[in-house]
C-alpha cells in the first residue's frame, strides 16, 4: 500500500514538474482597496494607489525587496560603467500583453515619457539620458553622480512603445498623458506585468486576469482571477472580509485591528510604516518660533509615546525624526524627548513663560486620526502655556490653506517617493525657495542653509558608507535645532482570510506584488 | 393641463438655474480640485500650468458663463475624476440609485399599508401597540446604524453564548439568537441583467436581489415608521367621519367600507408627504449608498465632494433639483385622478 502511495506521488510530482507555474493559476481573489486606480495610465499620477496598479499590470526594471534591497525583475544584471552611467541587460523574450515583444527601445520610450509627465518630472530630473546600446541593453546616464539610481530604476515599468504609439480613431495621440478627460492610455493598457485588465467600471470595479504569457514562469503566484472593488467606508471593507464577501482588504482602520485579529477565519498583517506625520512651526509667522529653544520646549511637551499608544492604539511607531528604520538617515540615537519640567524651563528660559496664543491646523480625512492627533497636540502645548486655537478641515480644502501657509502650526504627512532620507529634506526642511522649488512643503520656514548644502552634498556621493553618515549628521542636526515636531511613522495593516496568504508579498511600501500571491 | 405642466417646467428652469448658481457660487469653499489630480511632490509651476489650461484661473462669472452656454447646449462639463461627461456618468450610476429607491418603496408600500390599516382599525389590540412601539424606535435610529446592525446580523453572523451550553433551553436559546450571516454587504454583485441603455437591473436575479435586501431594508426603515403612523393617523380622522357612520349604517361589510371607501381618502395625504419623501429619500441614499458601497449616484456625489469634482457636483445637484420638481409635478397630476374635487392651478376651472 504504502509503495503503491509513493508511486502514485512520484507519478504526480512528475507529471506536474515540467507544466509552467502560469497555467496553474486557477484560483480566485476578491480584494477591496480603500479606491480603485484612477486612471490605467500609470504615469498620469504619481500615488500609491496607481503604483499598486503598476505592479499587477507591469514590471519594473528592477524591484524592492522586503528589507528594502533590490531584485532583479526586468533588468536581469546590472553594472556601474562611469560616474554618470549605469548599464542593464534586459531580459529576454519578455512580451507584452499586445504580444509585441519588450526590447530596450521600449524601455527609452518609457523613459522619455516619464520625463514628460508632470508628476514624475521632478524624481527623473536628474537623469540626463536613457542611451540604447542594442536590444536588450541600454545605459542610463545622469548629470552628476546619482546615488539613487536604483532607487529611481523601480519607477521604470516598460511600457509597449508600439501599443501606445500612433493616433486614435479620433485623431488624439496615443502617448498623450491628459491629467483631465480621456487620453487613449488612460483607458487602454499593455504592460509585461502578471495581470492583464478584462473589466473596468470606474468607482466600481476592476477585473484582472492573469496573463498567459507571462514572463515570469518561476512565480509561485496561482491566482488566475482577480476582482477589485473599492470600499471607501472602513466599517463596510472590514464587514465584507469578516463576512466572506472579498478575500482581501486594506487598509485596515485601527480600531478594527482587534476584532481582526480575534476572527479565526481572517489573518491580519501590519507594518511599522516609512510615512512621518509631523507639525511644522512657522517662523515667519510667529517670533516665538525663532527662538530654539522655544522650538526645543514643544518638542520636549509632546508625547509622541502616548499619542501612538492611546490615540493611534498602537497603530504607529512614535518618531523623533523623520527617517524611518532602514532609511539611509536613520539615526538610532535620537529618542523621542517628553519632559514636561524641562519643557517649561526652555519657556521661561526663552522669557516666554507666560506663553503665548497660537492657530493651528490639520485635516481631518487625510491621515490616521489626523484630527485627535492635532486635539492631543494642543492640550499638550497647554502645558507649557501656549493656548492653540485649533482649526480641522477635510483634506480637499486643507492643501490650499496649507499651500497659503494660513496658520502657525500646520500638519503634514510624508512619504518619501525615492524612498530615500534626502527627499524629506528636500521638500519638508529646505529653505523655502519658490524659483528652486525647494521646501515646497516646509511651512515652518526653517531656514539652515549648512544642512541644506550637506544634503546637497550626500546626493552626489555615491560612497554608500560616506553617504549614510552625512545623512544621519543631517537627521542629528534637525534634531538639535527642534527645526519640526515630528509625531510618528503610521502603521500599515492588510487582512486577508486565512487561505490566502499575504505576508510574503506584502513590503513598507505597500505595493503589493500580486503576481506572486498564493491563494490555498 | 397644459398651462400646469407649461408653468411646472418653466419652474424647473428657474429652480436648475438658481442651483447651478448656488453651486458654483459654493465651489471655492469646496477645495482644490487639483489637489486629487496630481502626486504631493508636483512643483507649483506645473499645478499652475494644469490649472491655466482647465481654465481654473479664469473669474468665476468667465467660468459661470462659459458653463451656462454649454449648458444650454446639453452639456454639463466633464467630470474631472471620471474624464467623461458628467451627465454619461450621472446616467451610469443612477439606475443603481433607483432600484434602491424601487426597493425601499415596495418595502414601504407592502408594510406600511397593511400595518397602518390594522393599527387603526384595532388601536387597542397588542399587536397594534407592538407596532407603534417599533416605529417610535424605528423612526429614532439613525441609518448607518441600522445598517451596520443589520451587515453584523445578516451578513457576518453572530454567535451568541450567553446562556448556558449545558442546558437544553440555554442551548436552544443561544441557537435561536445566532445568525449565520451570509448576505452580502456590499455593491450589487456579478449578476446583473442588462435593461436598456447603462441600466443593468438586479431585480432578475439571485445575486441582484440578494444585494438589494440589505440596502433596502436599511433605507425603508427610515420612512416605514413614518408611512406607518401617517396612514394610522390619517385612518383613524377618515373612520369617525360621517359618510363612514353611513356606509356602516347602510349595512355594507366592513372589508367594504374600510378599504374601499376609508382607505381612498386616507390615500390623500400620503401620496402628498410620499412625493415629497421619494425626493429626501433620494437625499437618504447618500448615507445609505456610502455603508454598503451602493454604486448609486449618492456615492457618486459623496466622493465627488471628497475631490472637489466641481462639474460632476454641478450637475448632480441640478439632476436631483430636477428629480424633485418632476416627482412633485407626478404628484400633483396623481392627486387629481385620486381626489377629481381638487384643482391644479393654472388649470382652467
Amino acid at each position: 500500500m504504502k509503495t503503491l502511495l509513493t508511486a502514485f506521488v512520484g507519478s504526480m510530482a512528475l507529471a506536474t514538474a515540467p507544466m509552467a507555474m502560469s497555467a496553474e493559476a486557477n484560483k480566485e481573489l476578491k480584494m477591496a482597496y480603500d479606491a480603485d486606480p484612477v486612471s490605467l495610465d500609470i504615469h498620469e499620477q504619481l500615488s500609491g494607489g496607481m503604483l499598486q496598479l503598476s505592479h499587477m499590470t507591469f514590471d519594473p526594471l528592477i524591484r524592492w525587496t522586503k528589507d528594502l534591497g533590490f531584485e532583479p525583475r526586468l533588468a536581469k544584471s546590472w553594472e556601474r560603467i562611469d560616474e554618470n552611467t549605469m548599464r542593464f541587460e534586459l531580459r529576454e523574450g519578455v512580451n507584452f500583453h499586445s504580444g509585441n515583444e519588450l526590447t530596450a527601445k521600449d524601455v527609452k520610450f518609457t523613459f522619455d515619457r516619464l520625463k514628460q509627465s508632470q508628476d514624475y518630472k521632478a524624481i527623473f530630473k536628474p537623469f540626463s539620458e536613457l542611451k540604447v546600446i542594442d536590444d536588450y541593453t541600454f545605459e542610463l546616464v545622469t548629470t552628476e553622480p546619482y546615488p539613487l539610481l536604483l532607487n529611481t530604476a523601480t519607477y521604470i515599468f516598460p511600457l509597449d512603445s508600439e501599443f501606445y504609439t500612433g493616433k486614435t480613431e479620433s485623431g488624439k495621440d496615443k502617448s498623450a498623458i491628459t491629467k483631465h478627460g480621456n487620453s487613449f492610455a488612460s483607458e487602454n493598457l499593455s504592460g509585461t506585468g502578471p495581470y492583464v485588465i478584462t473589466g473596468r467600471q470606474q468607482g466600481v470595479r476592476v477585473e484582472f486576469e492573469r496573463f498567459d504569457d507571462y514572463w515570469d514562469t518561476e512565480s509561485p503566484g496561482n491566482v488566475g482571477k482577480i476582482v477589485l472593488t473599492p470600499i471607501k467606508e472602513n466599517n463596510t471593507r472590514v464587514s465584507a472580509l469578516l463576512s466572506g464577501g472579498v478575500d482581501f482588504i486594506a487598509p485596515v482602520p485601527p480600531t478594527d485591528l482587534e476584532r481582526i485579529r480575534r476572527d479565526k477565519n481572517s489573518d491580519l498583517v501590519t507594518m511599522s510604516g516609512t510615512r512621518i506625520i509631523l507639525f511644522h512651526m512657522n517662523q515667519n509667522r510667529v517670533e516665538a518660533f525663532k527662538n530654539p529653544k522655544v522650538r526645543e520646549a514643544i518638542a520636549y511637551a509632546i508625547n509622541q509615546e502616548g499619542i501612538a499608544a492611546k490615540i493611534m492604539k498602537g497603530f504607529a511607531t512614535p518618531a523623533a525624526q523623520m527617517s524611518p528604520e532602514g532609511y539611509q538617515g536613520h539615526n538610532d540615537s535620537l529618542k523621542t524627548r517628553f519632559d514636561v519640567e524641562k519643557a517649561q524651563q526652555l519657556m521661561k528660559e526663552a522669557g516666554y513663560e507666560d506663553g503665548f496664543t497660537i492657530s493651528m491646523m490639520a485635516p481631518n480625512n487625510r491621515y490616521v486620526n489626523d484630527d485627535k492627533i492635532a486635539q492631543a497636540v494642543a492640550a499638550m502645548l497647554a502645558r507649557i502655556n501656549i493656548k492653540v486655537d485649533l482649526k480641522t478641515l477635510p483634506k480637499a480644502q486643507y492643501w490650499p490653506e496649507y499651500d497659503a501657509r494660513a496658520a502657525d502650526m500646520m500638519m503634514i504627512g510624508w512619504h518619501a517617493d525615492t524612498e530615500d532620507s534626502a527627499n524629506f529634506y528636500e521638500f519638508l526642511t529646505f529653505c523655502p525657495d519658490a524659483d528652486s522649488g525647494s521646501g515646497q512643503y516646509n511651512a515652518g520656514n526653517y531656514c539652515n542653509p549648512e544642512i541644506d548644502e550637506l544634503v546637497n552634498k550626500a546626493n552626489v556621493e555615491t560612497d554608500l558608507d560616506k553617504r549614510t553618515a552625512m545623512l544621519k549628521e543631517v537627521e542629528q542636526r534637525l534634531y538639535d535645532d527642534a527645526a519640526f515636531v515630528p509625531l510618528h511613522w503610521q502603521d500599515l495593516a492588510w487582512a486577508s482570510k486565512k487561505n490566502v496568504k499575504i505576508e510574503p508579498i506584502l513590503n513598507v511600501m505597500n505595493f503589493p506584488y500580486l503576481g506572486d500571491l498564493v491563494v490555498e | 393641463m397644459l398651462a400646469f405642466l407649461v408653468q411646472r417646467i418653466s419652474q424647473a428652469v428657474l429652480v436648475m438655474f438658481v442651483i447651478s448658481v448656488i453651486a458654483f457660487a459654493i465651489q471655492d469653499g469646496l477645495g482644490d480640485p487639483l489637489q486629487q489630480m496630481v502626486g504631493m511632490s508636483v512643483s507649483q509651476d506645473e499645478r499652475e500650468a494644469i490649472r491655466e489650461e482647465m481654465g481654473l484661473n479664469d473669474p468665476l462669472v468667465v467660468q459661470y458663463v462659459r458653463f451656462a452656454g454649454n449648458a444650454l447646449q446639453g452639456d454639463l462639463g466633464i467630470s474631472y475624476f471620471y474624464g467623461k461627461p458628467t451627465m454619461d456618468v450621472i446616467l451610469e450610476h443612477l439606475p443603481a440609485t433607483l432600484e434602491l429607491v424601487i426597493g425601499a418603496s415596495l418595502i414601504i408600500i407592502i408594510f406600511s399599508v397593511p400595518i397602518g390599516v390594522f393599527a387603526a382599525i384595532r388601536p387597542q389590540a397588542w399587536l397594534s401597540k407592538f407596532f407603534m412601539g417599533v416605529s417610535t424606535v424605528g423612526i429614532s435610529i439613525p441609518v448607518f446604524l441600522t445598517a451596520i446592525v443589520l451587515i453584523q446580523i445578516f451578513s457576518i453572523g453572530v454567535t451568541v453564548d450567553w446562556f448556558p451550553q449545558d442546558a437544553g433551553w440555554g442551548q436552544w436559546l443561544n441557537a435561536a439568537l445566532s445568525t449565520e450571516g451570509g448576505l452580502p454587504s456590499y455593491g450589487r454583485g456579478d449578476d446583473l441583467t442588462p435593461l436598456f441603455g447603462t441600466w443593468e437591473s438586479g431585480f432578475f436575479s439571485q445575486g441582484g436581489l440578494l444585494h438589494l435586501i440589505l440596502p433596502s431594508v436599511s433605507l425603508a426603515s427610515i420612512m416605514l415608521p413614518l408611512f406607518i403612523r401617517l396612514i394610522r393617523a390619517e385612518m383613524m380622522e377618515v373612520l369617525q367621519s360621517d359618510y363612514i357612520r353611513y356606509a356602516r349604517a347602510k349595512g355594507l361589510s366592513s372589508s367594504r367600507v374600510y378599504f374601499l371607501h376609508a382607505l381612498k381618502n386616507t390615500m390623500l395625504p400620503v401620496i402628498t408627504v410620499g412625493g415629497v419623501q421619494i425626493g429626501i429619500m433620494v437625499a437618504y441614499t447618500i448615507l445609505t449608498e456610502t455603508v454598503f458601497q451602493w454604486p448609486g449616484v449618492g456615492l457618486m456625489f459623496l466622493e465627488a465632494i471628497t475631490r472637489s469634482d466641481i462639474p460632476l457636483i454641478v450637475a448632480y445637484l441640478m439632476v436631483v433639483g430636477l428629480i424633485f420638481v418632476i416627482t412633485n409635478t407626478v404628484v400633483d397630476l396623481i392627486y387629481g385622478l385620486v381626489n377629481p374635487t381638487v384643482k391644479l392651478t393654472g388649470k382652467k376651472a
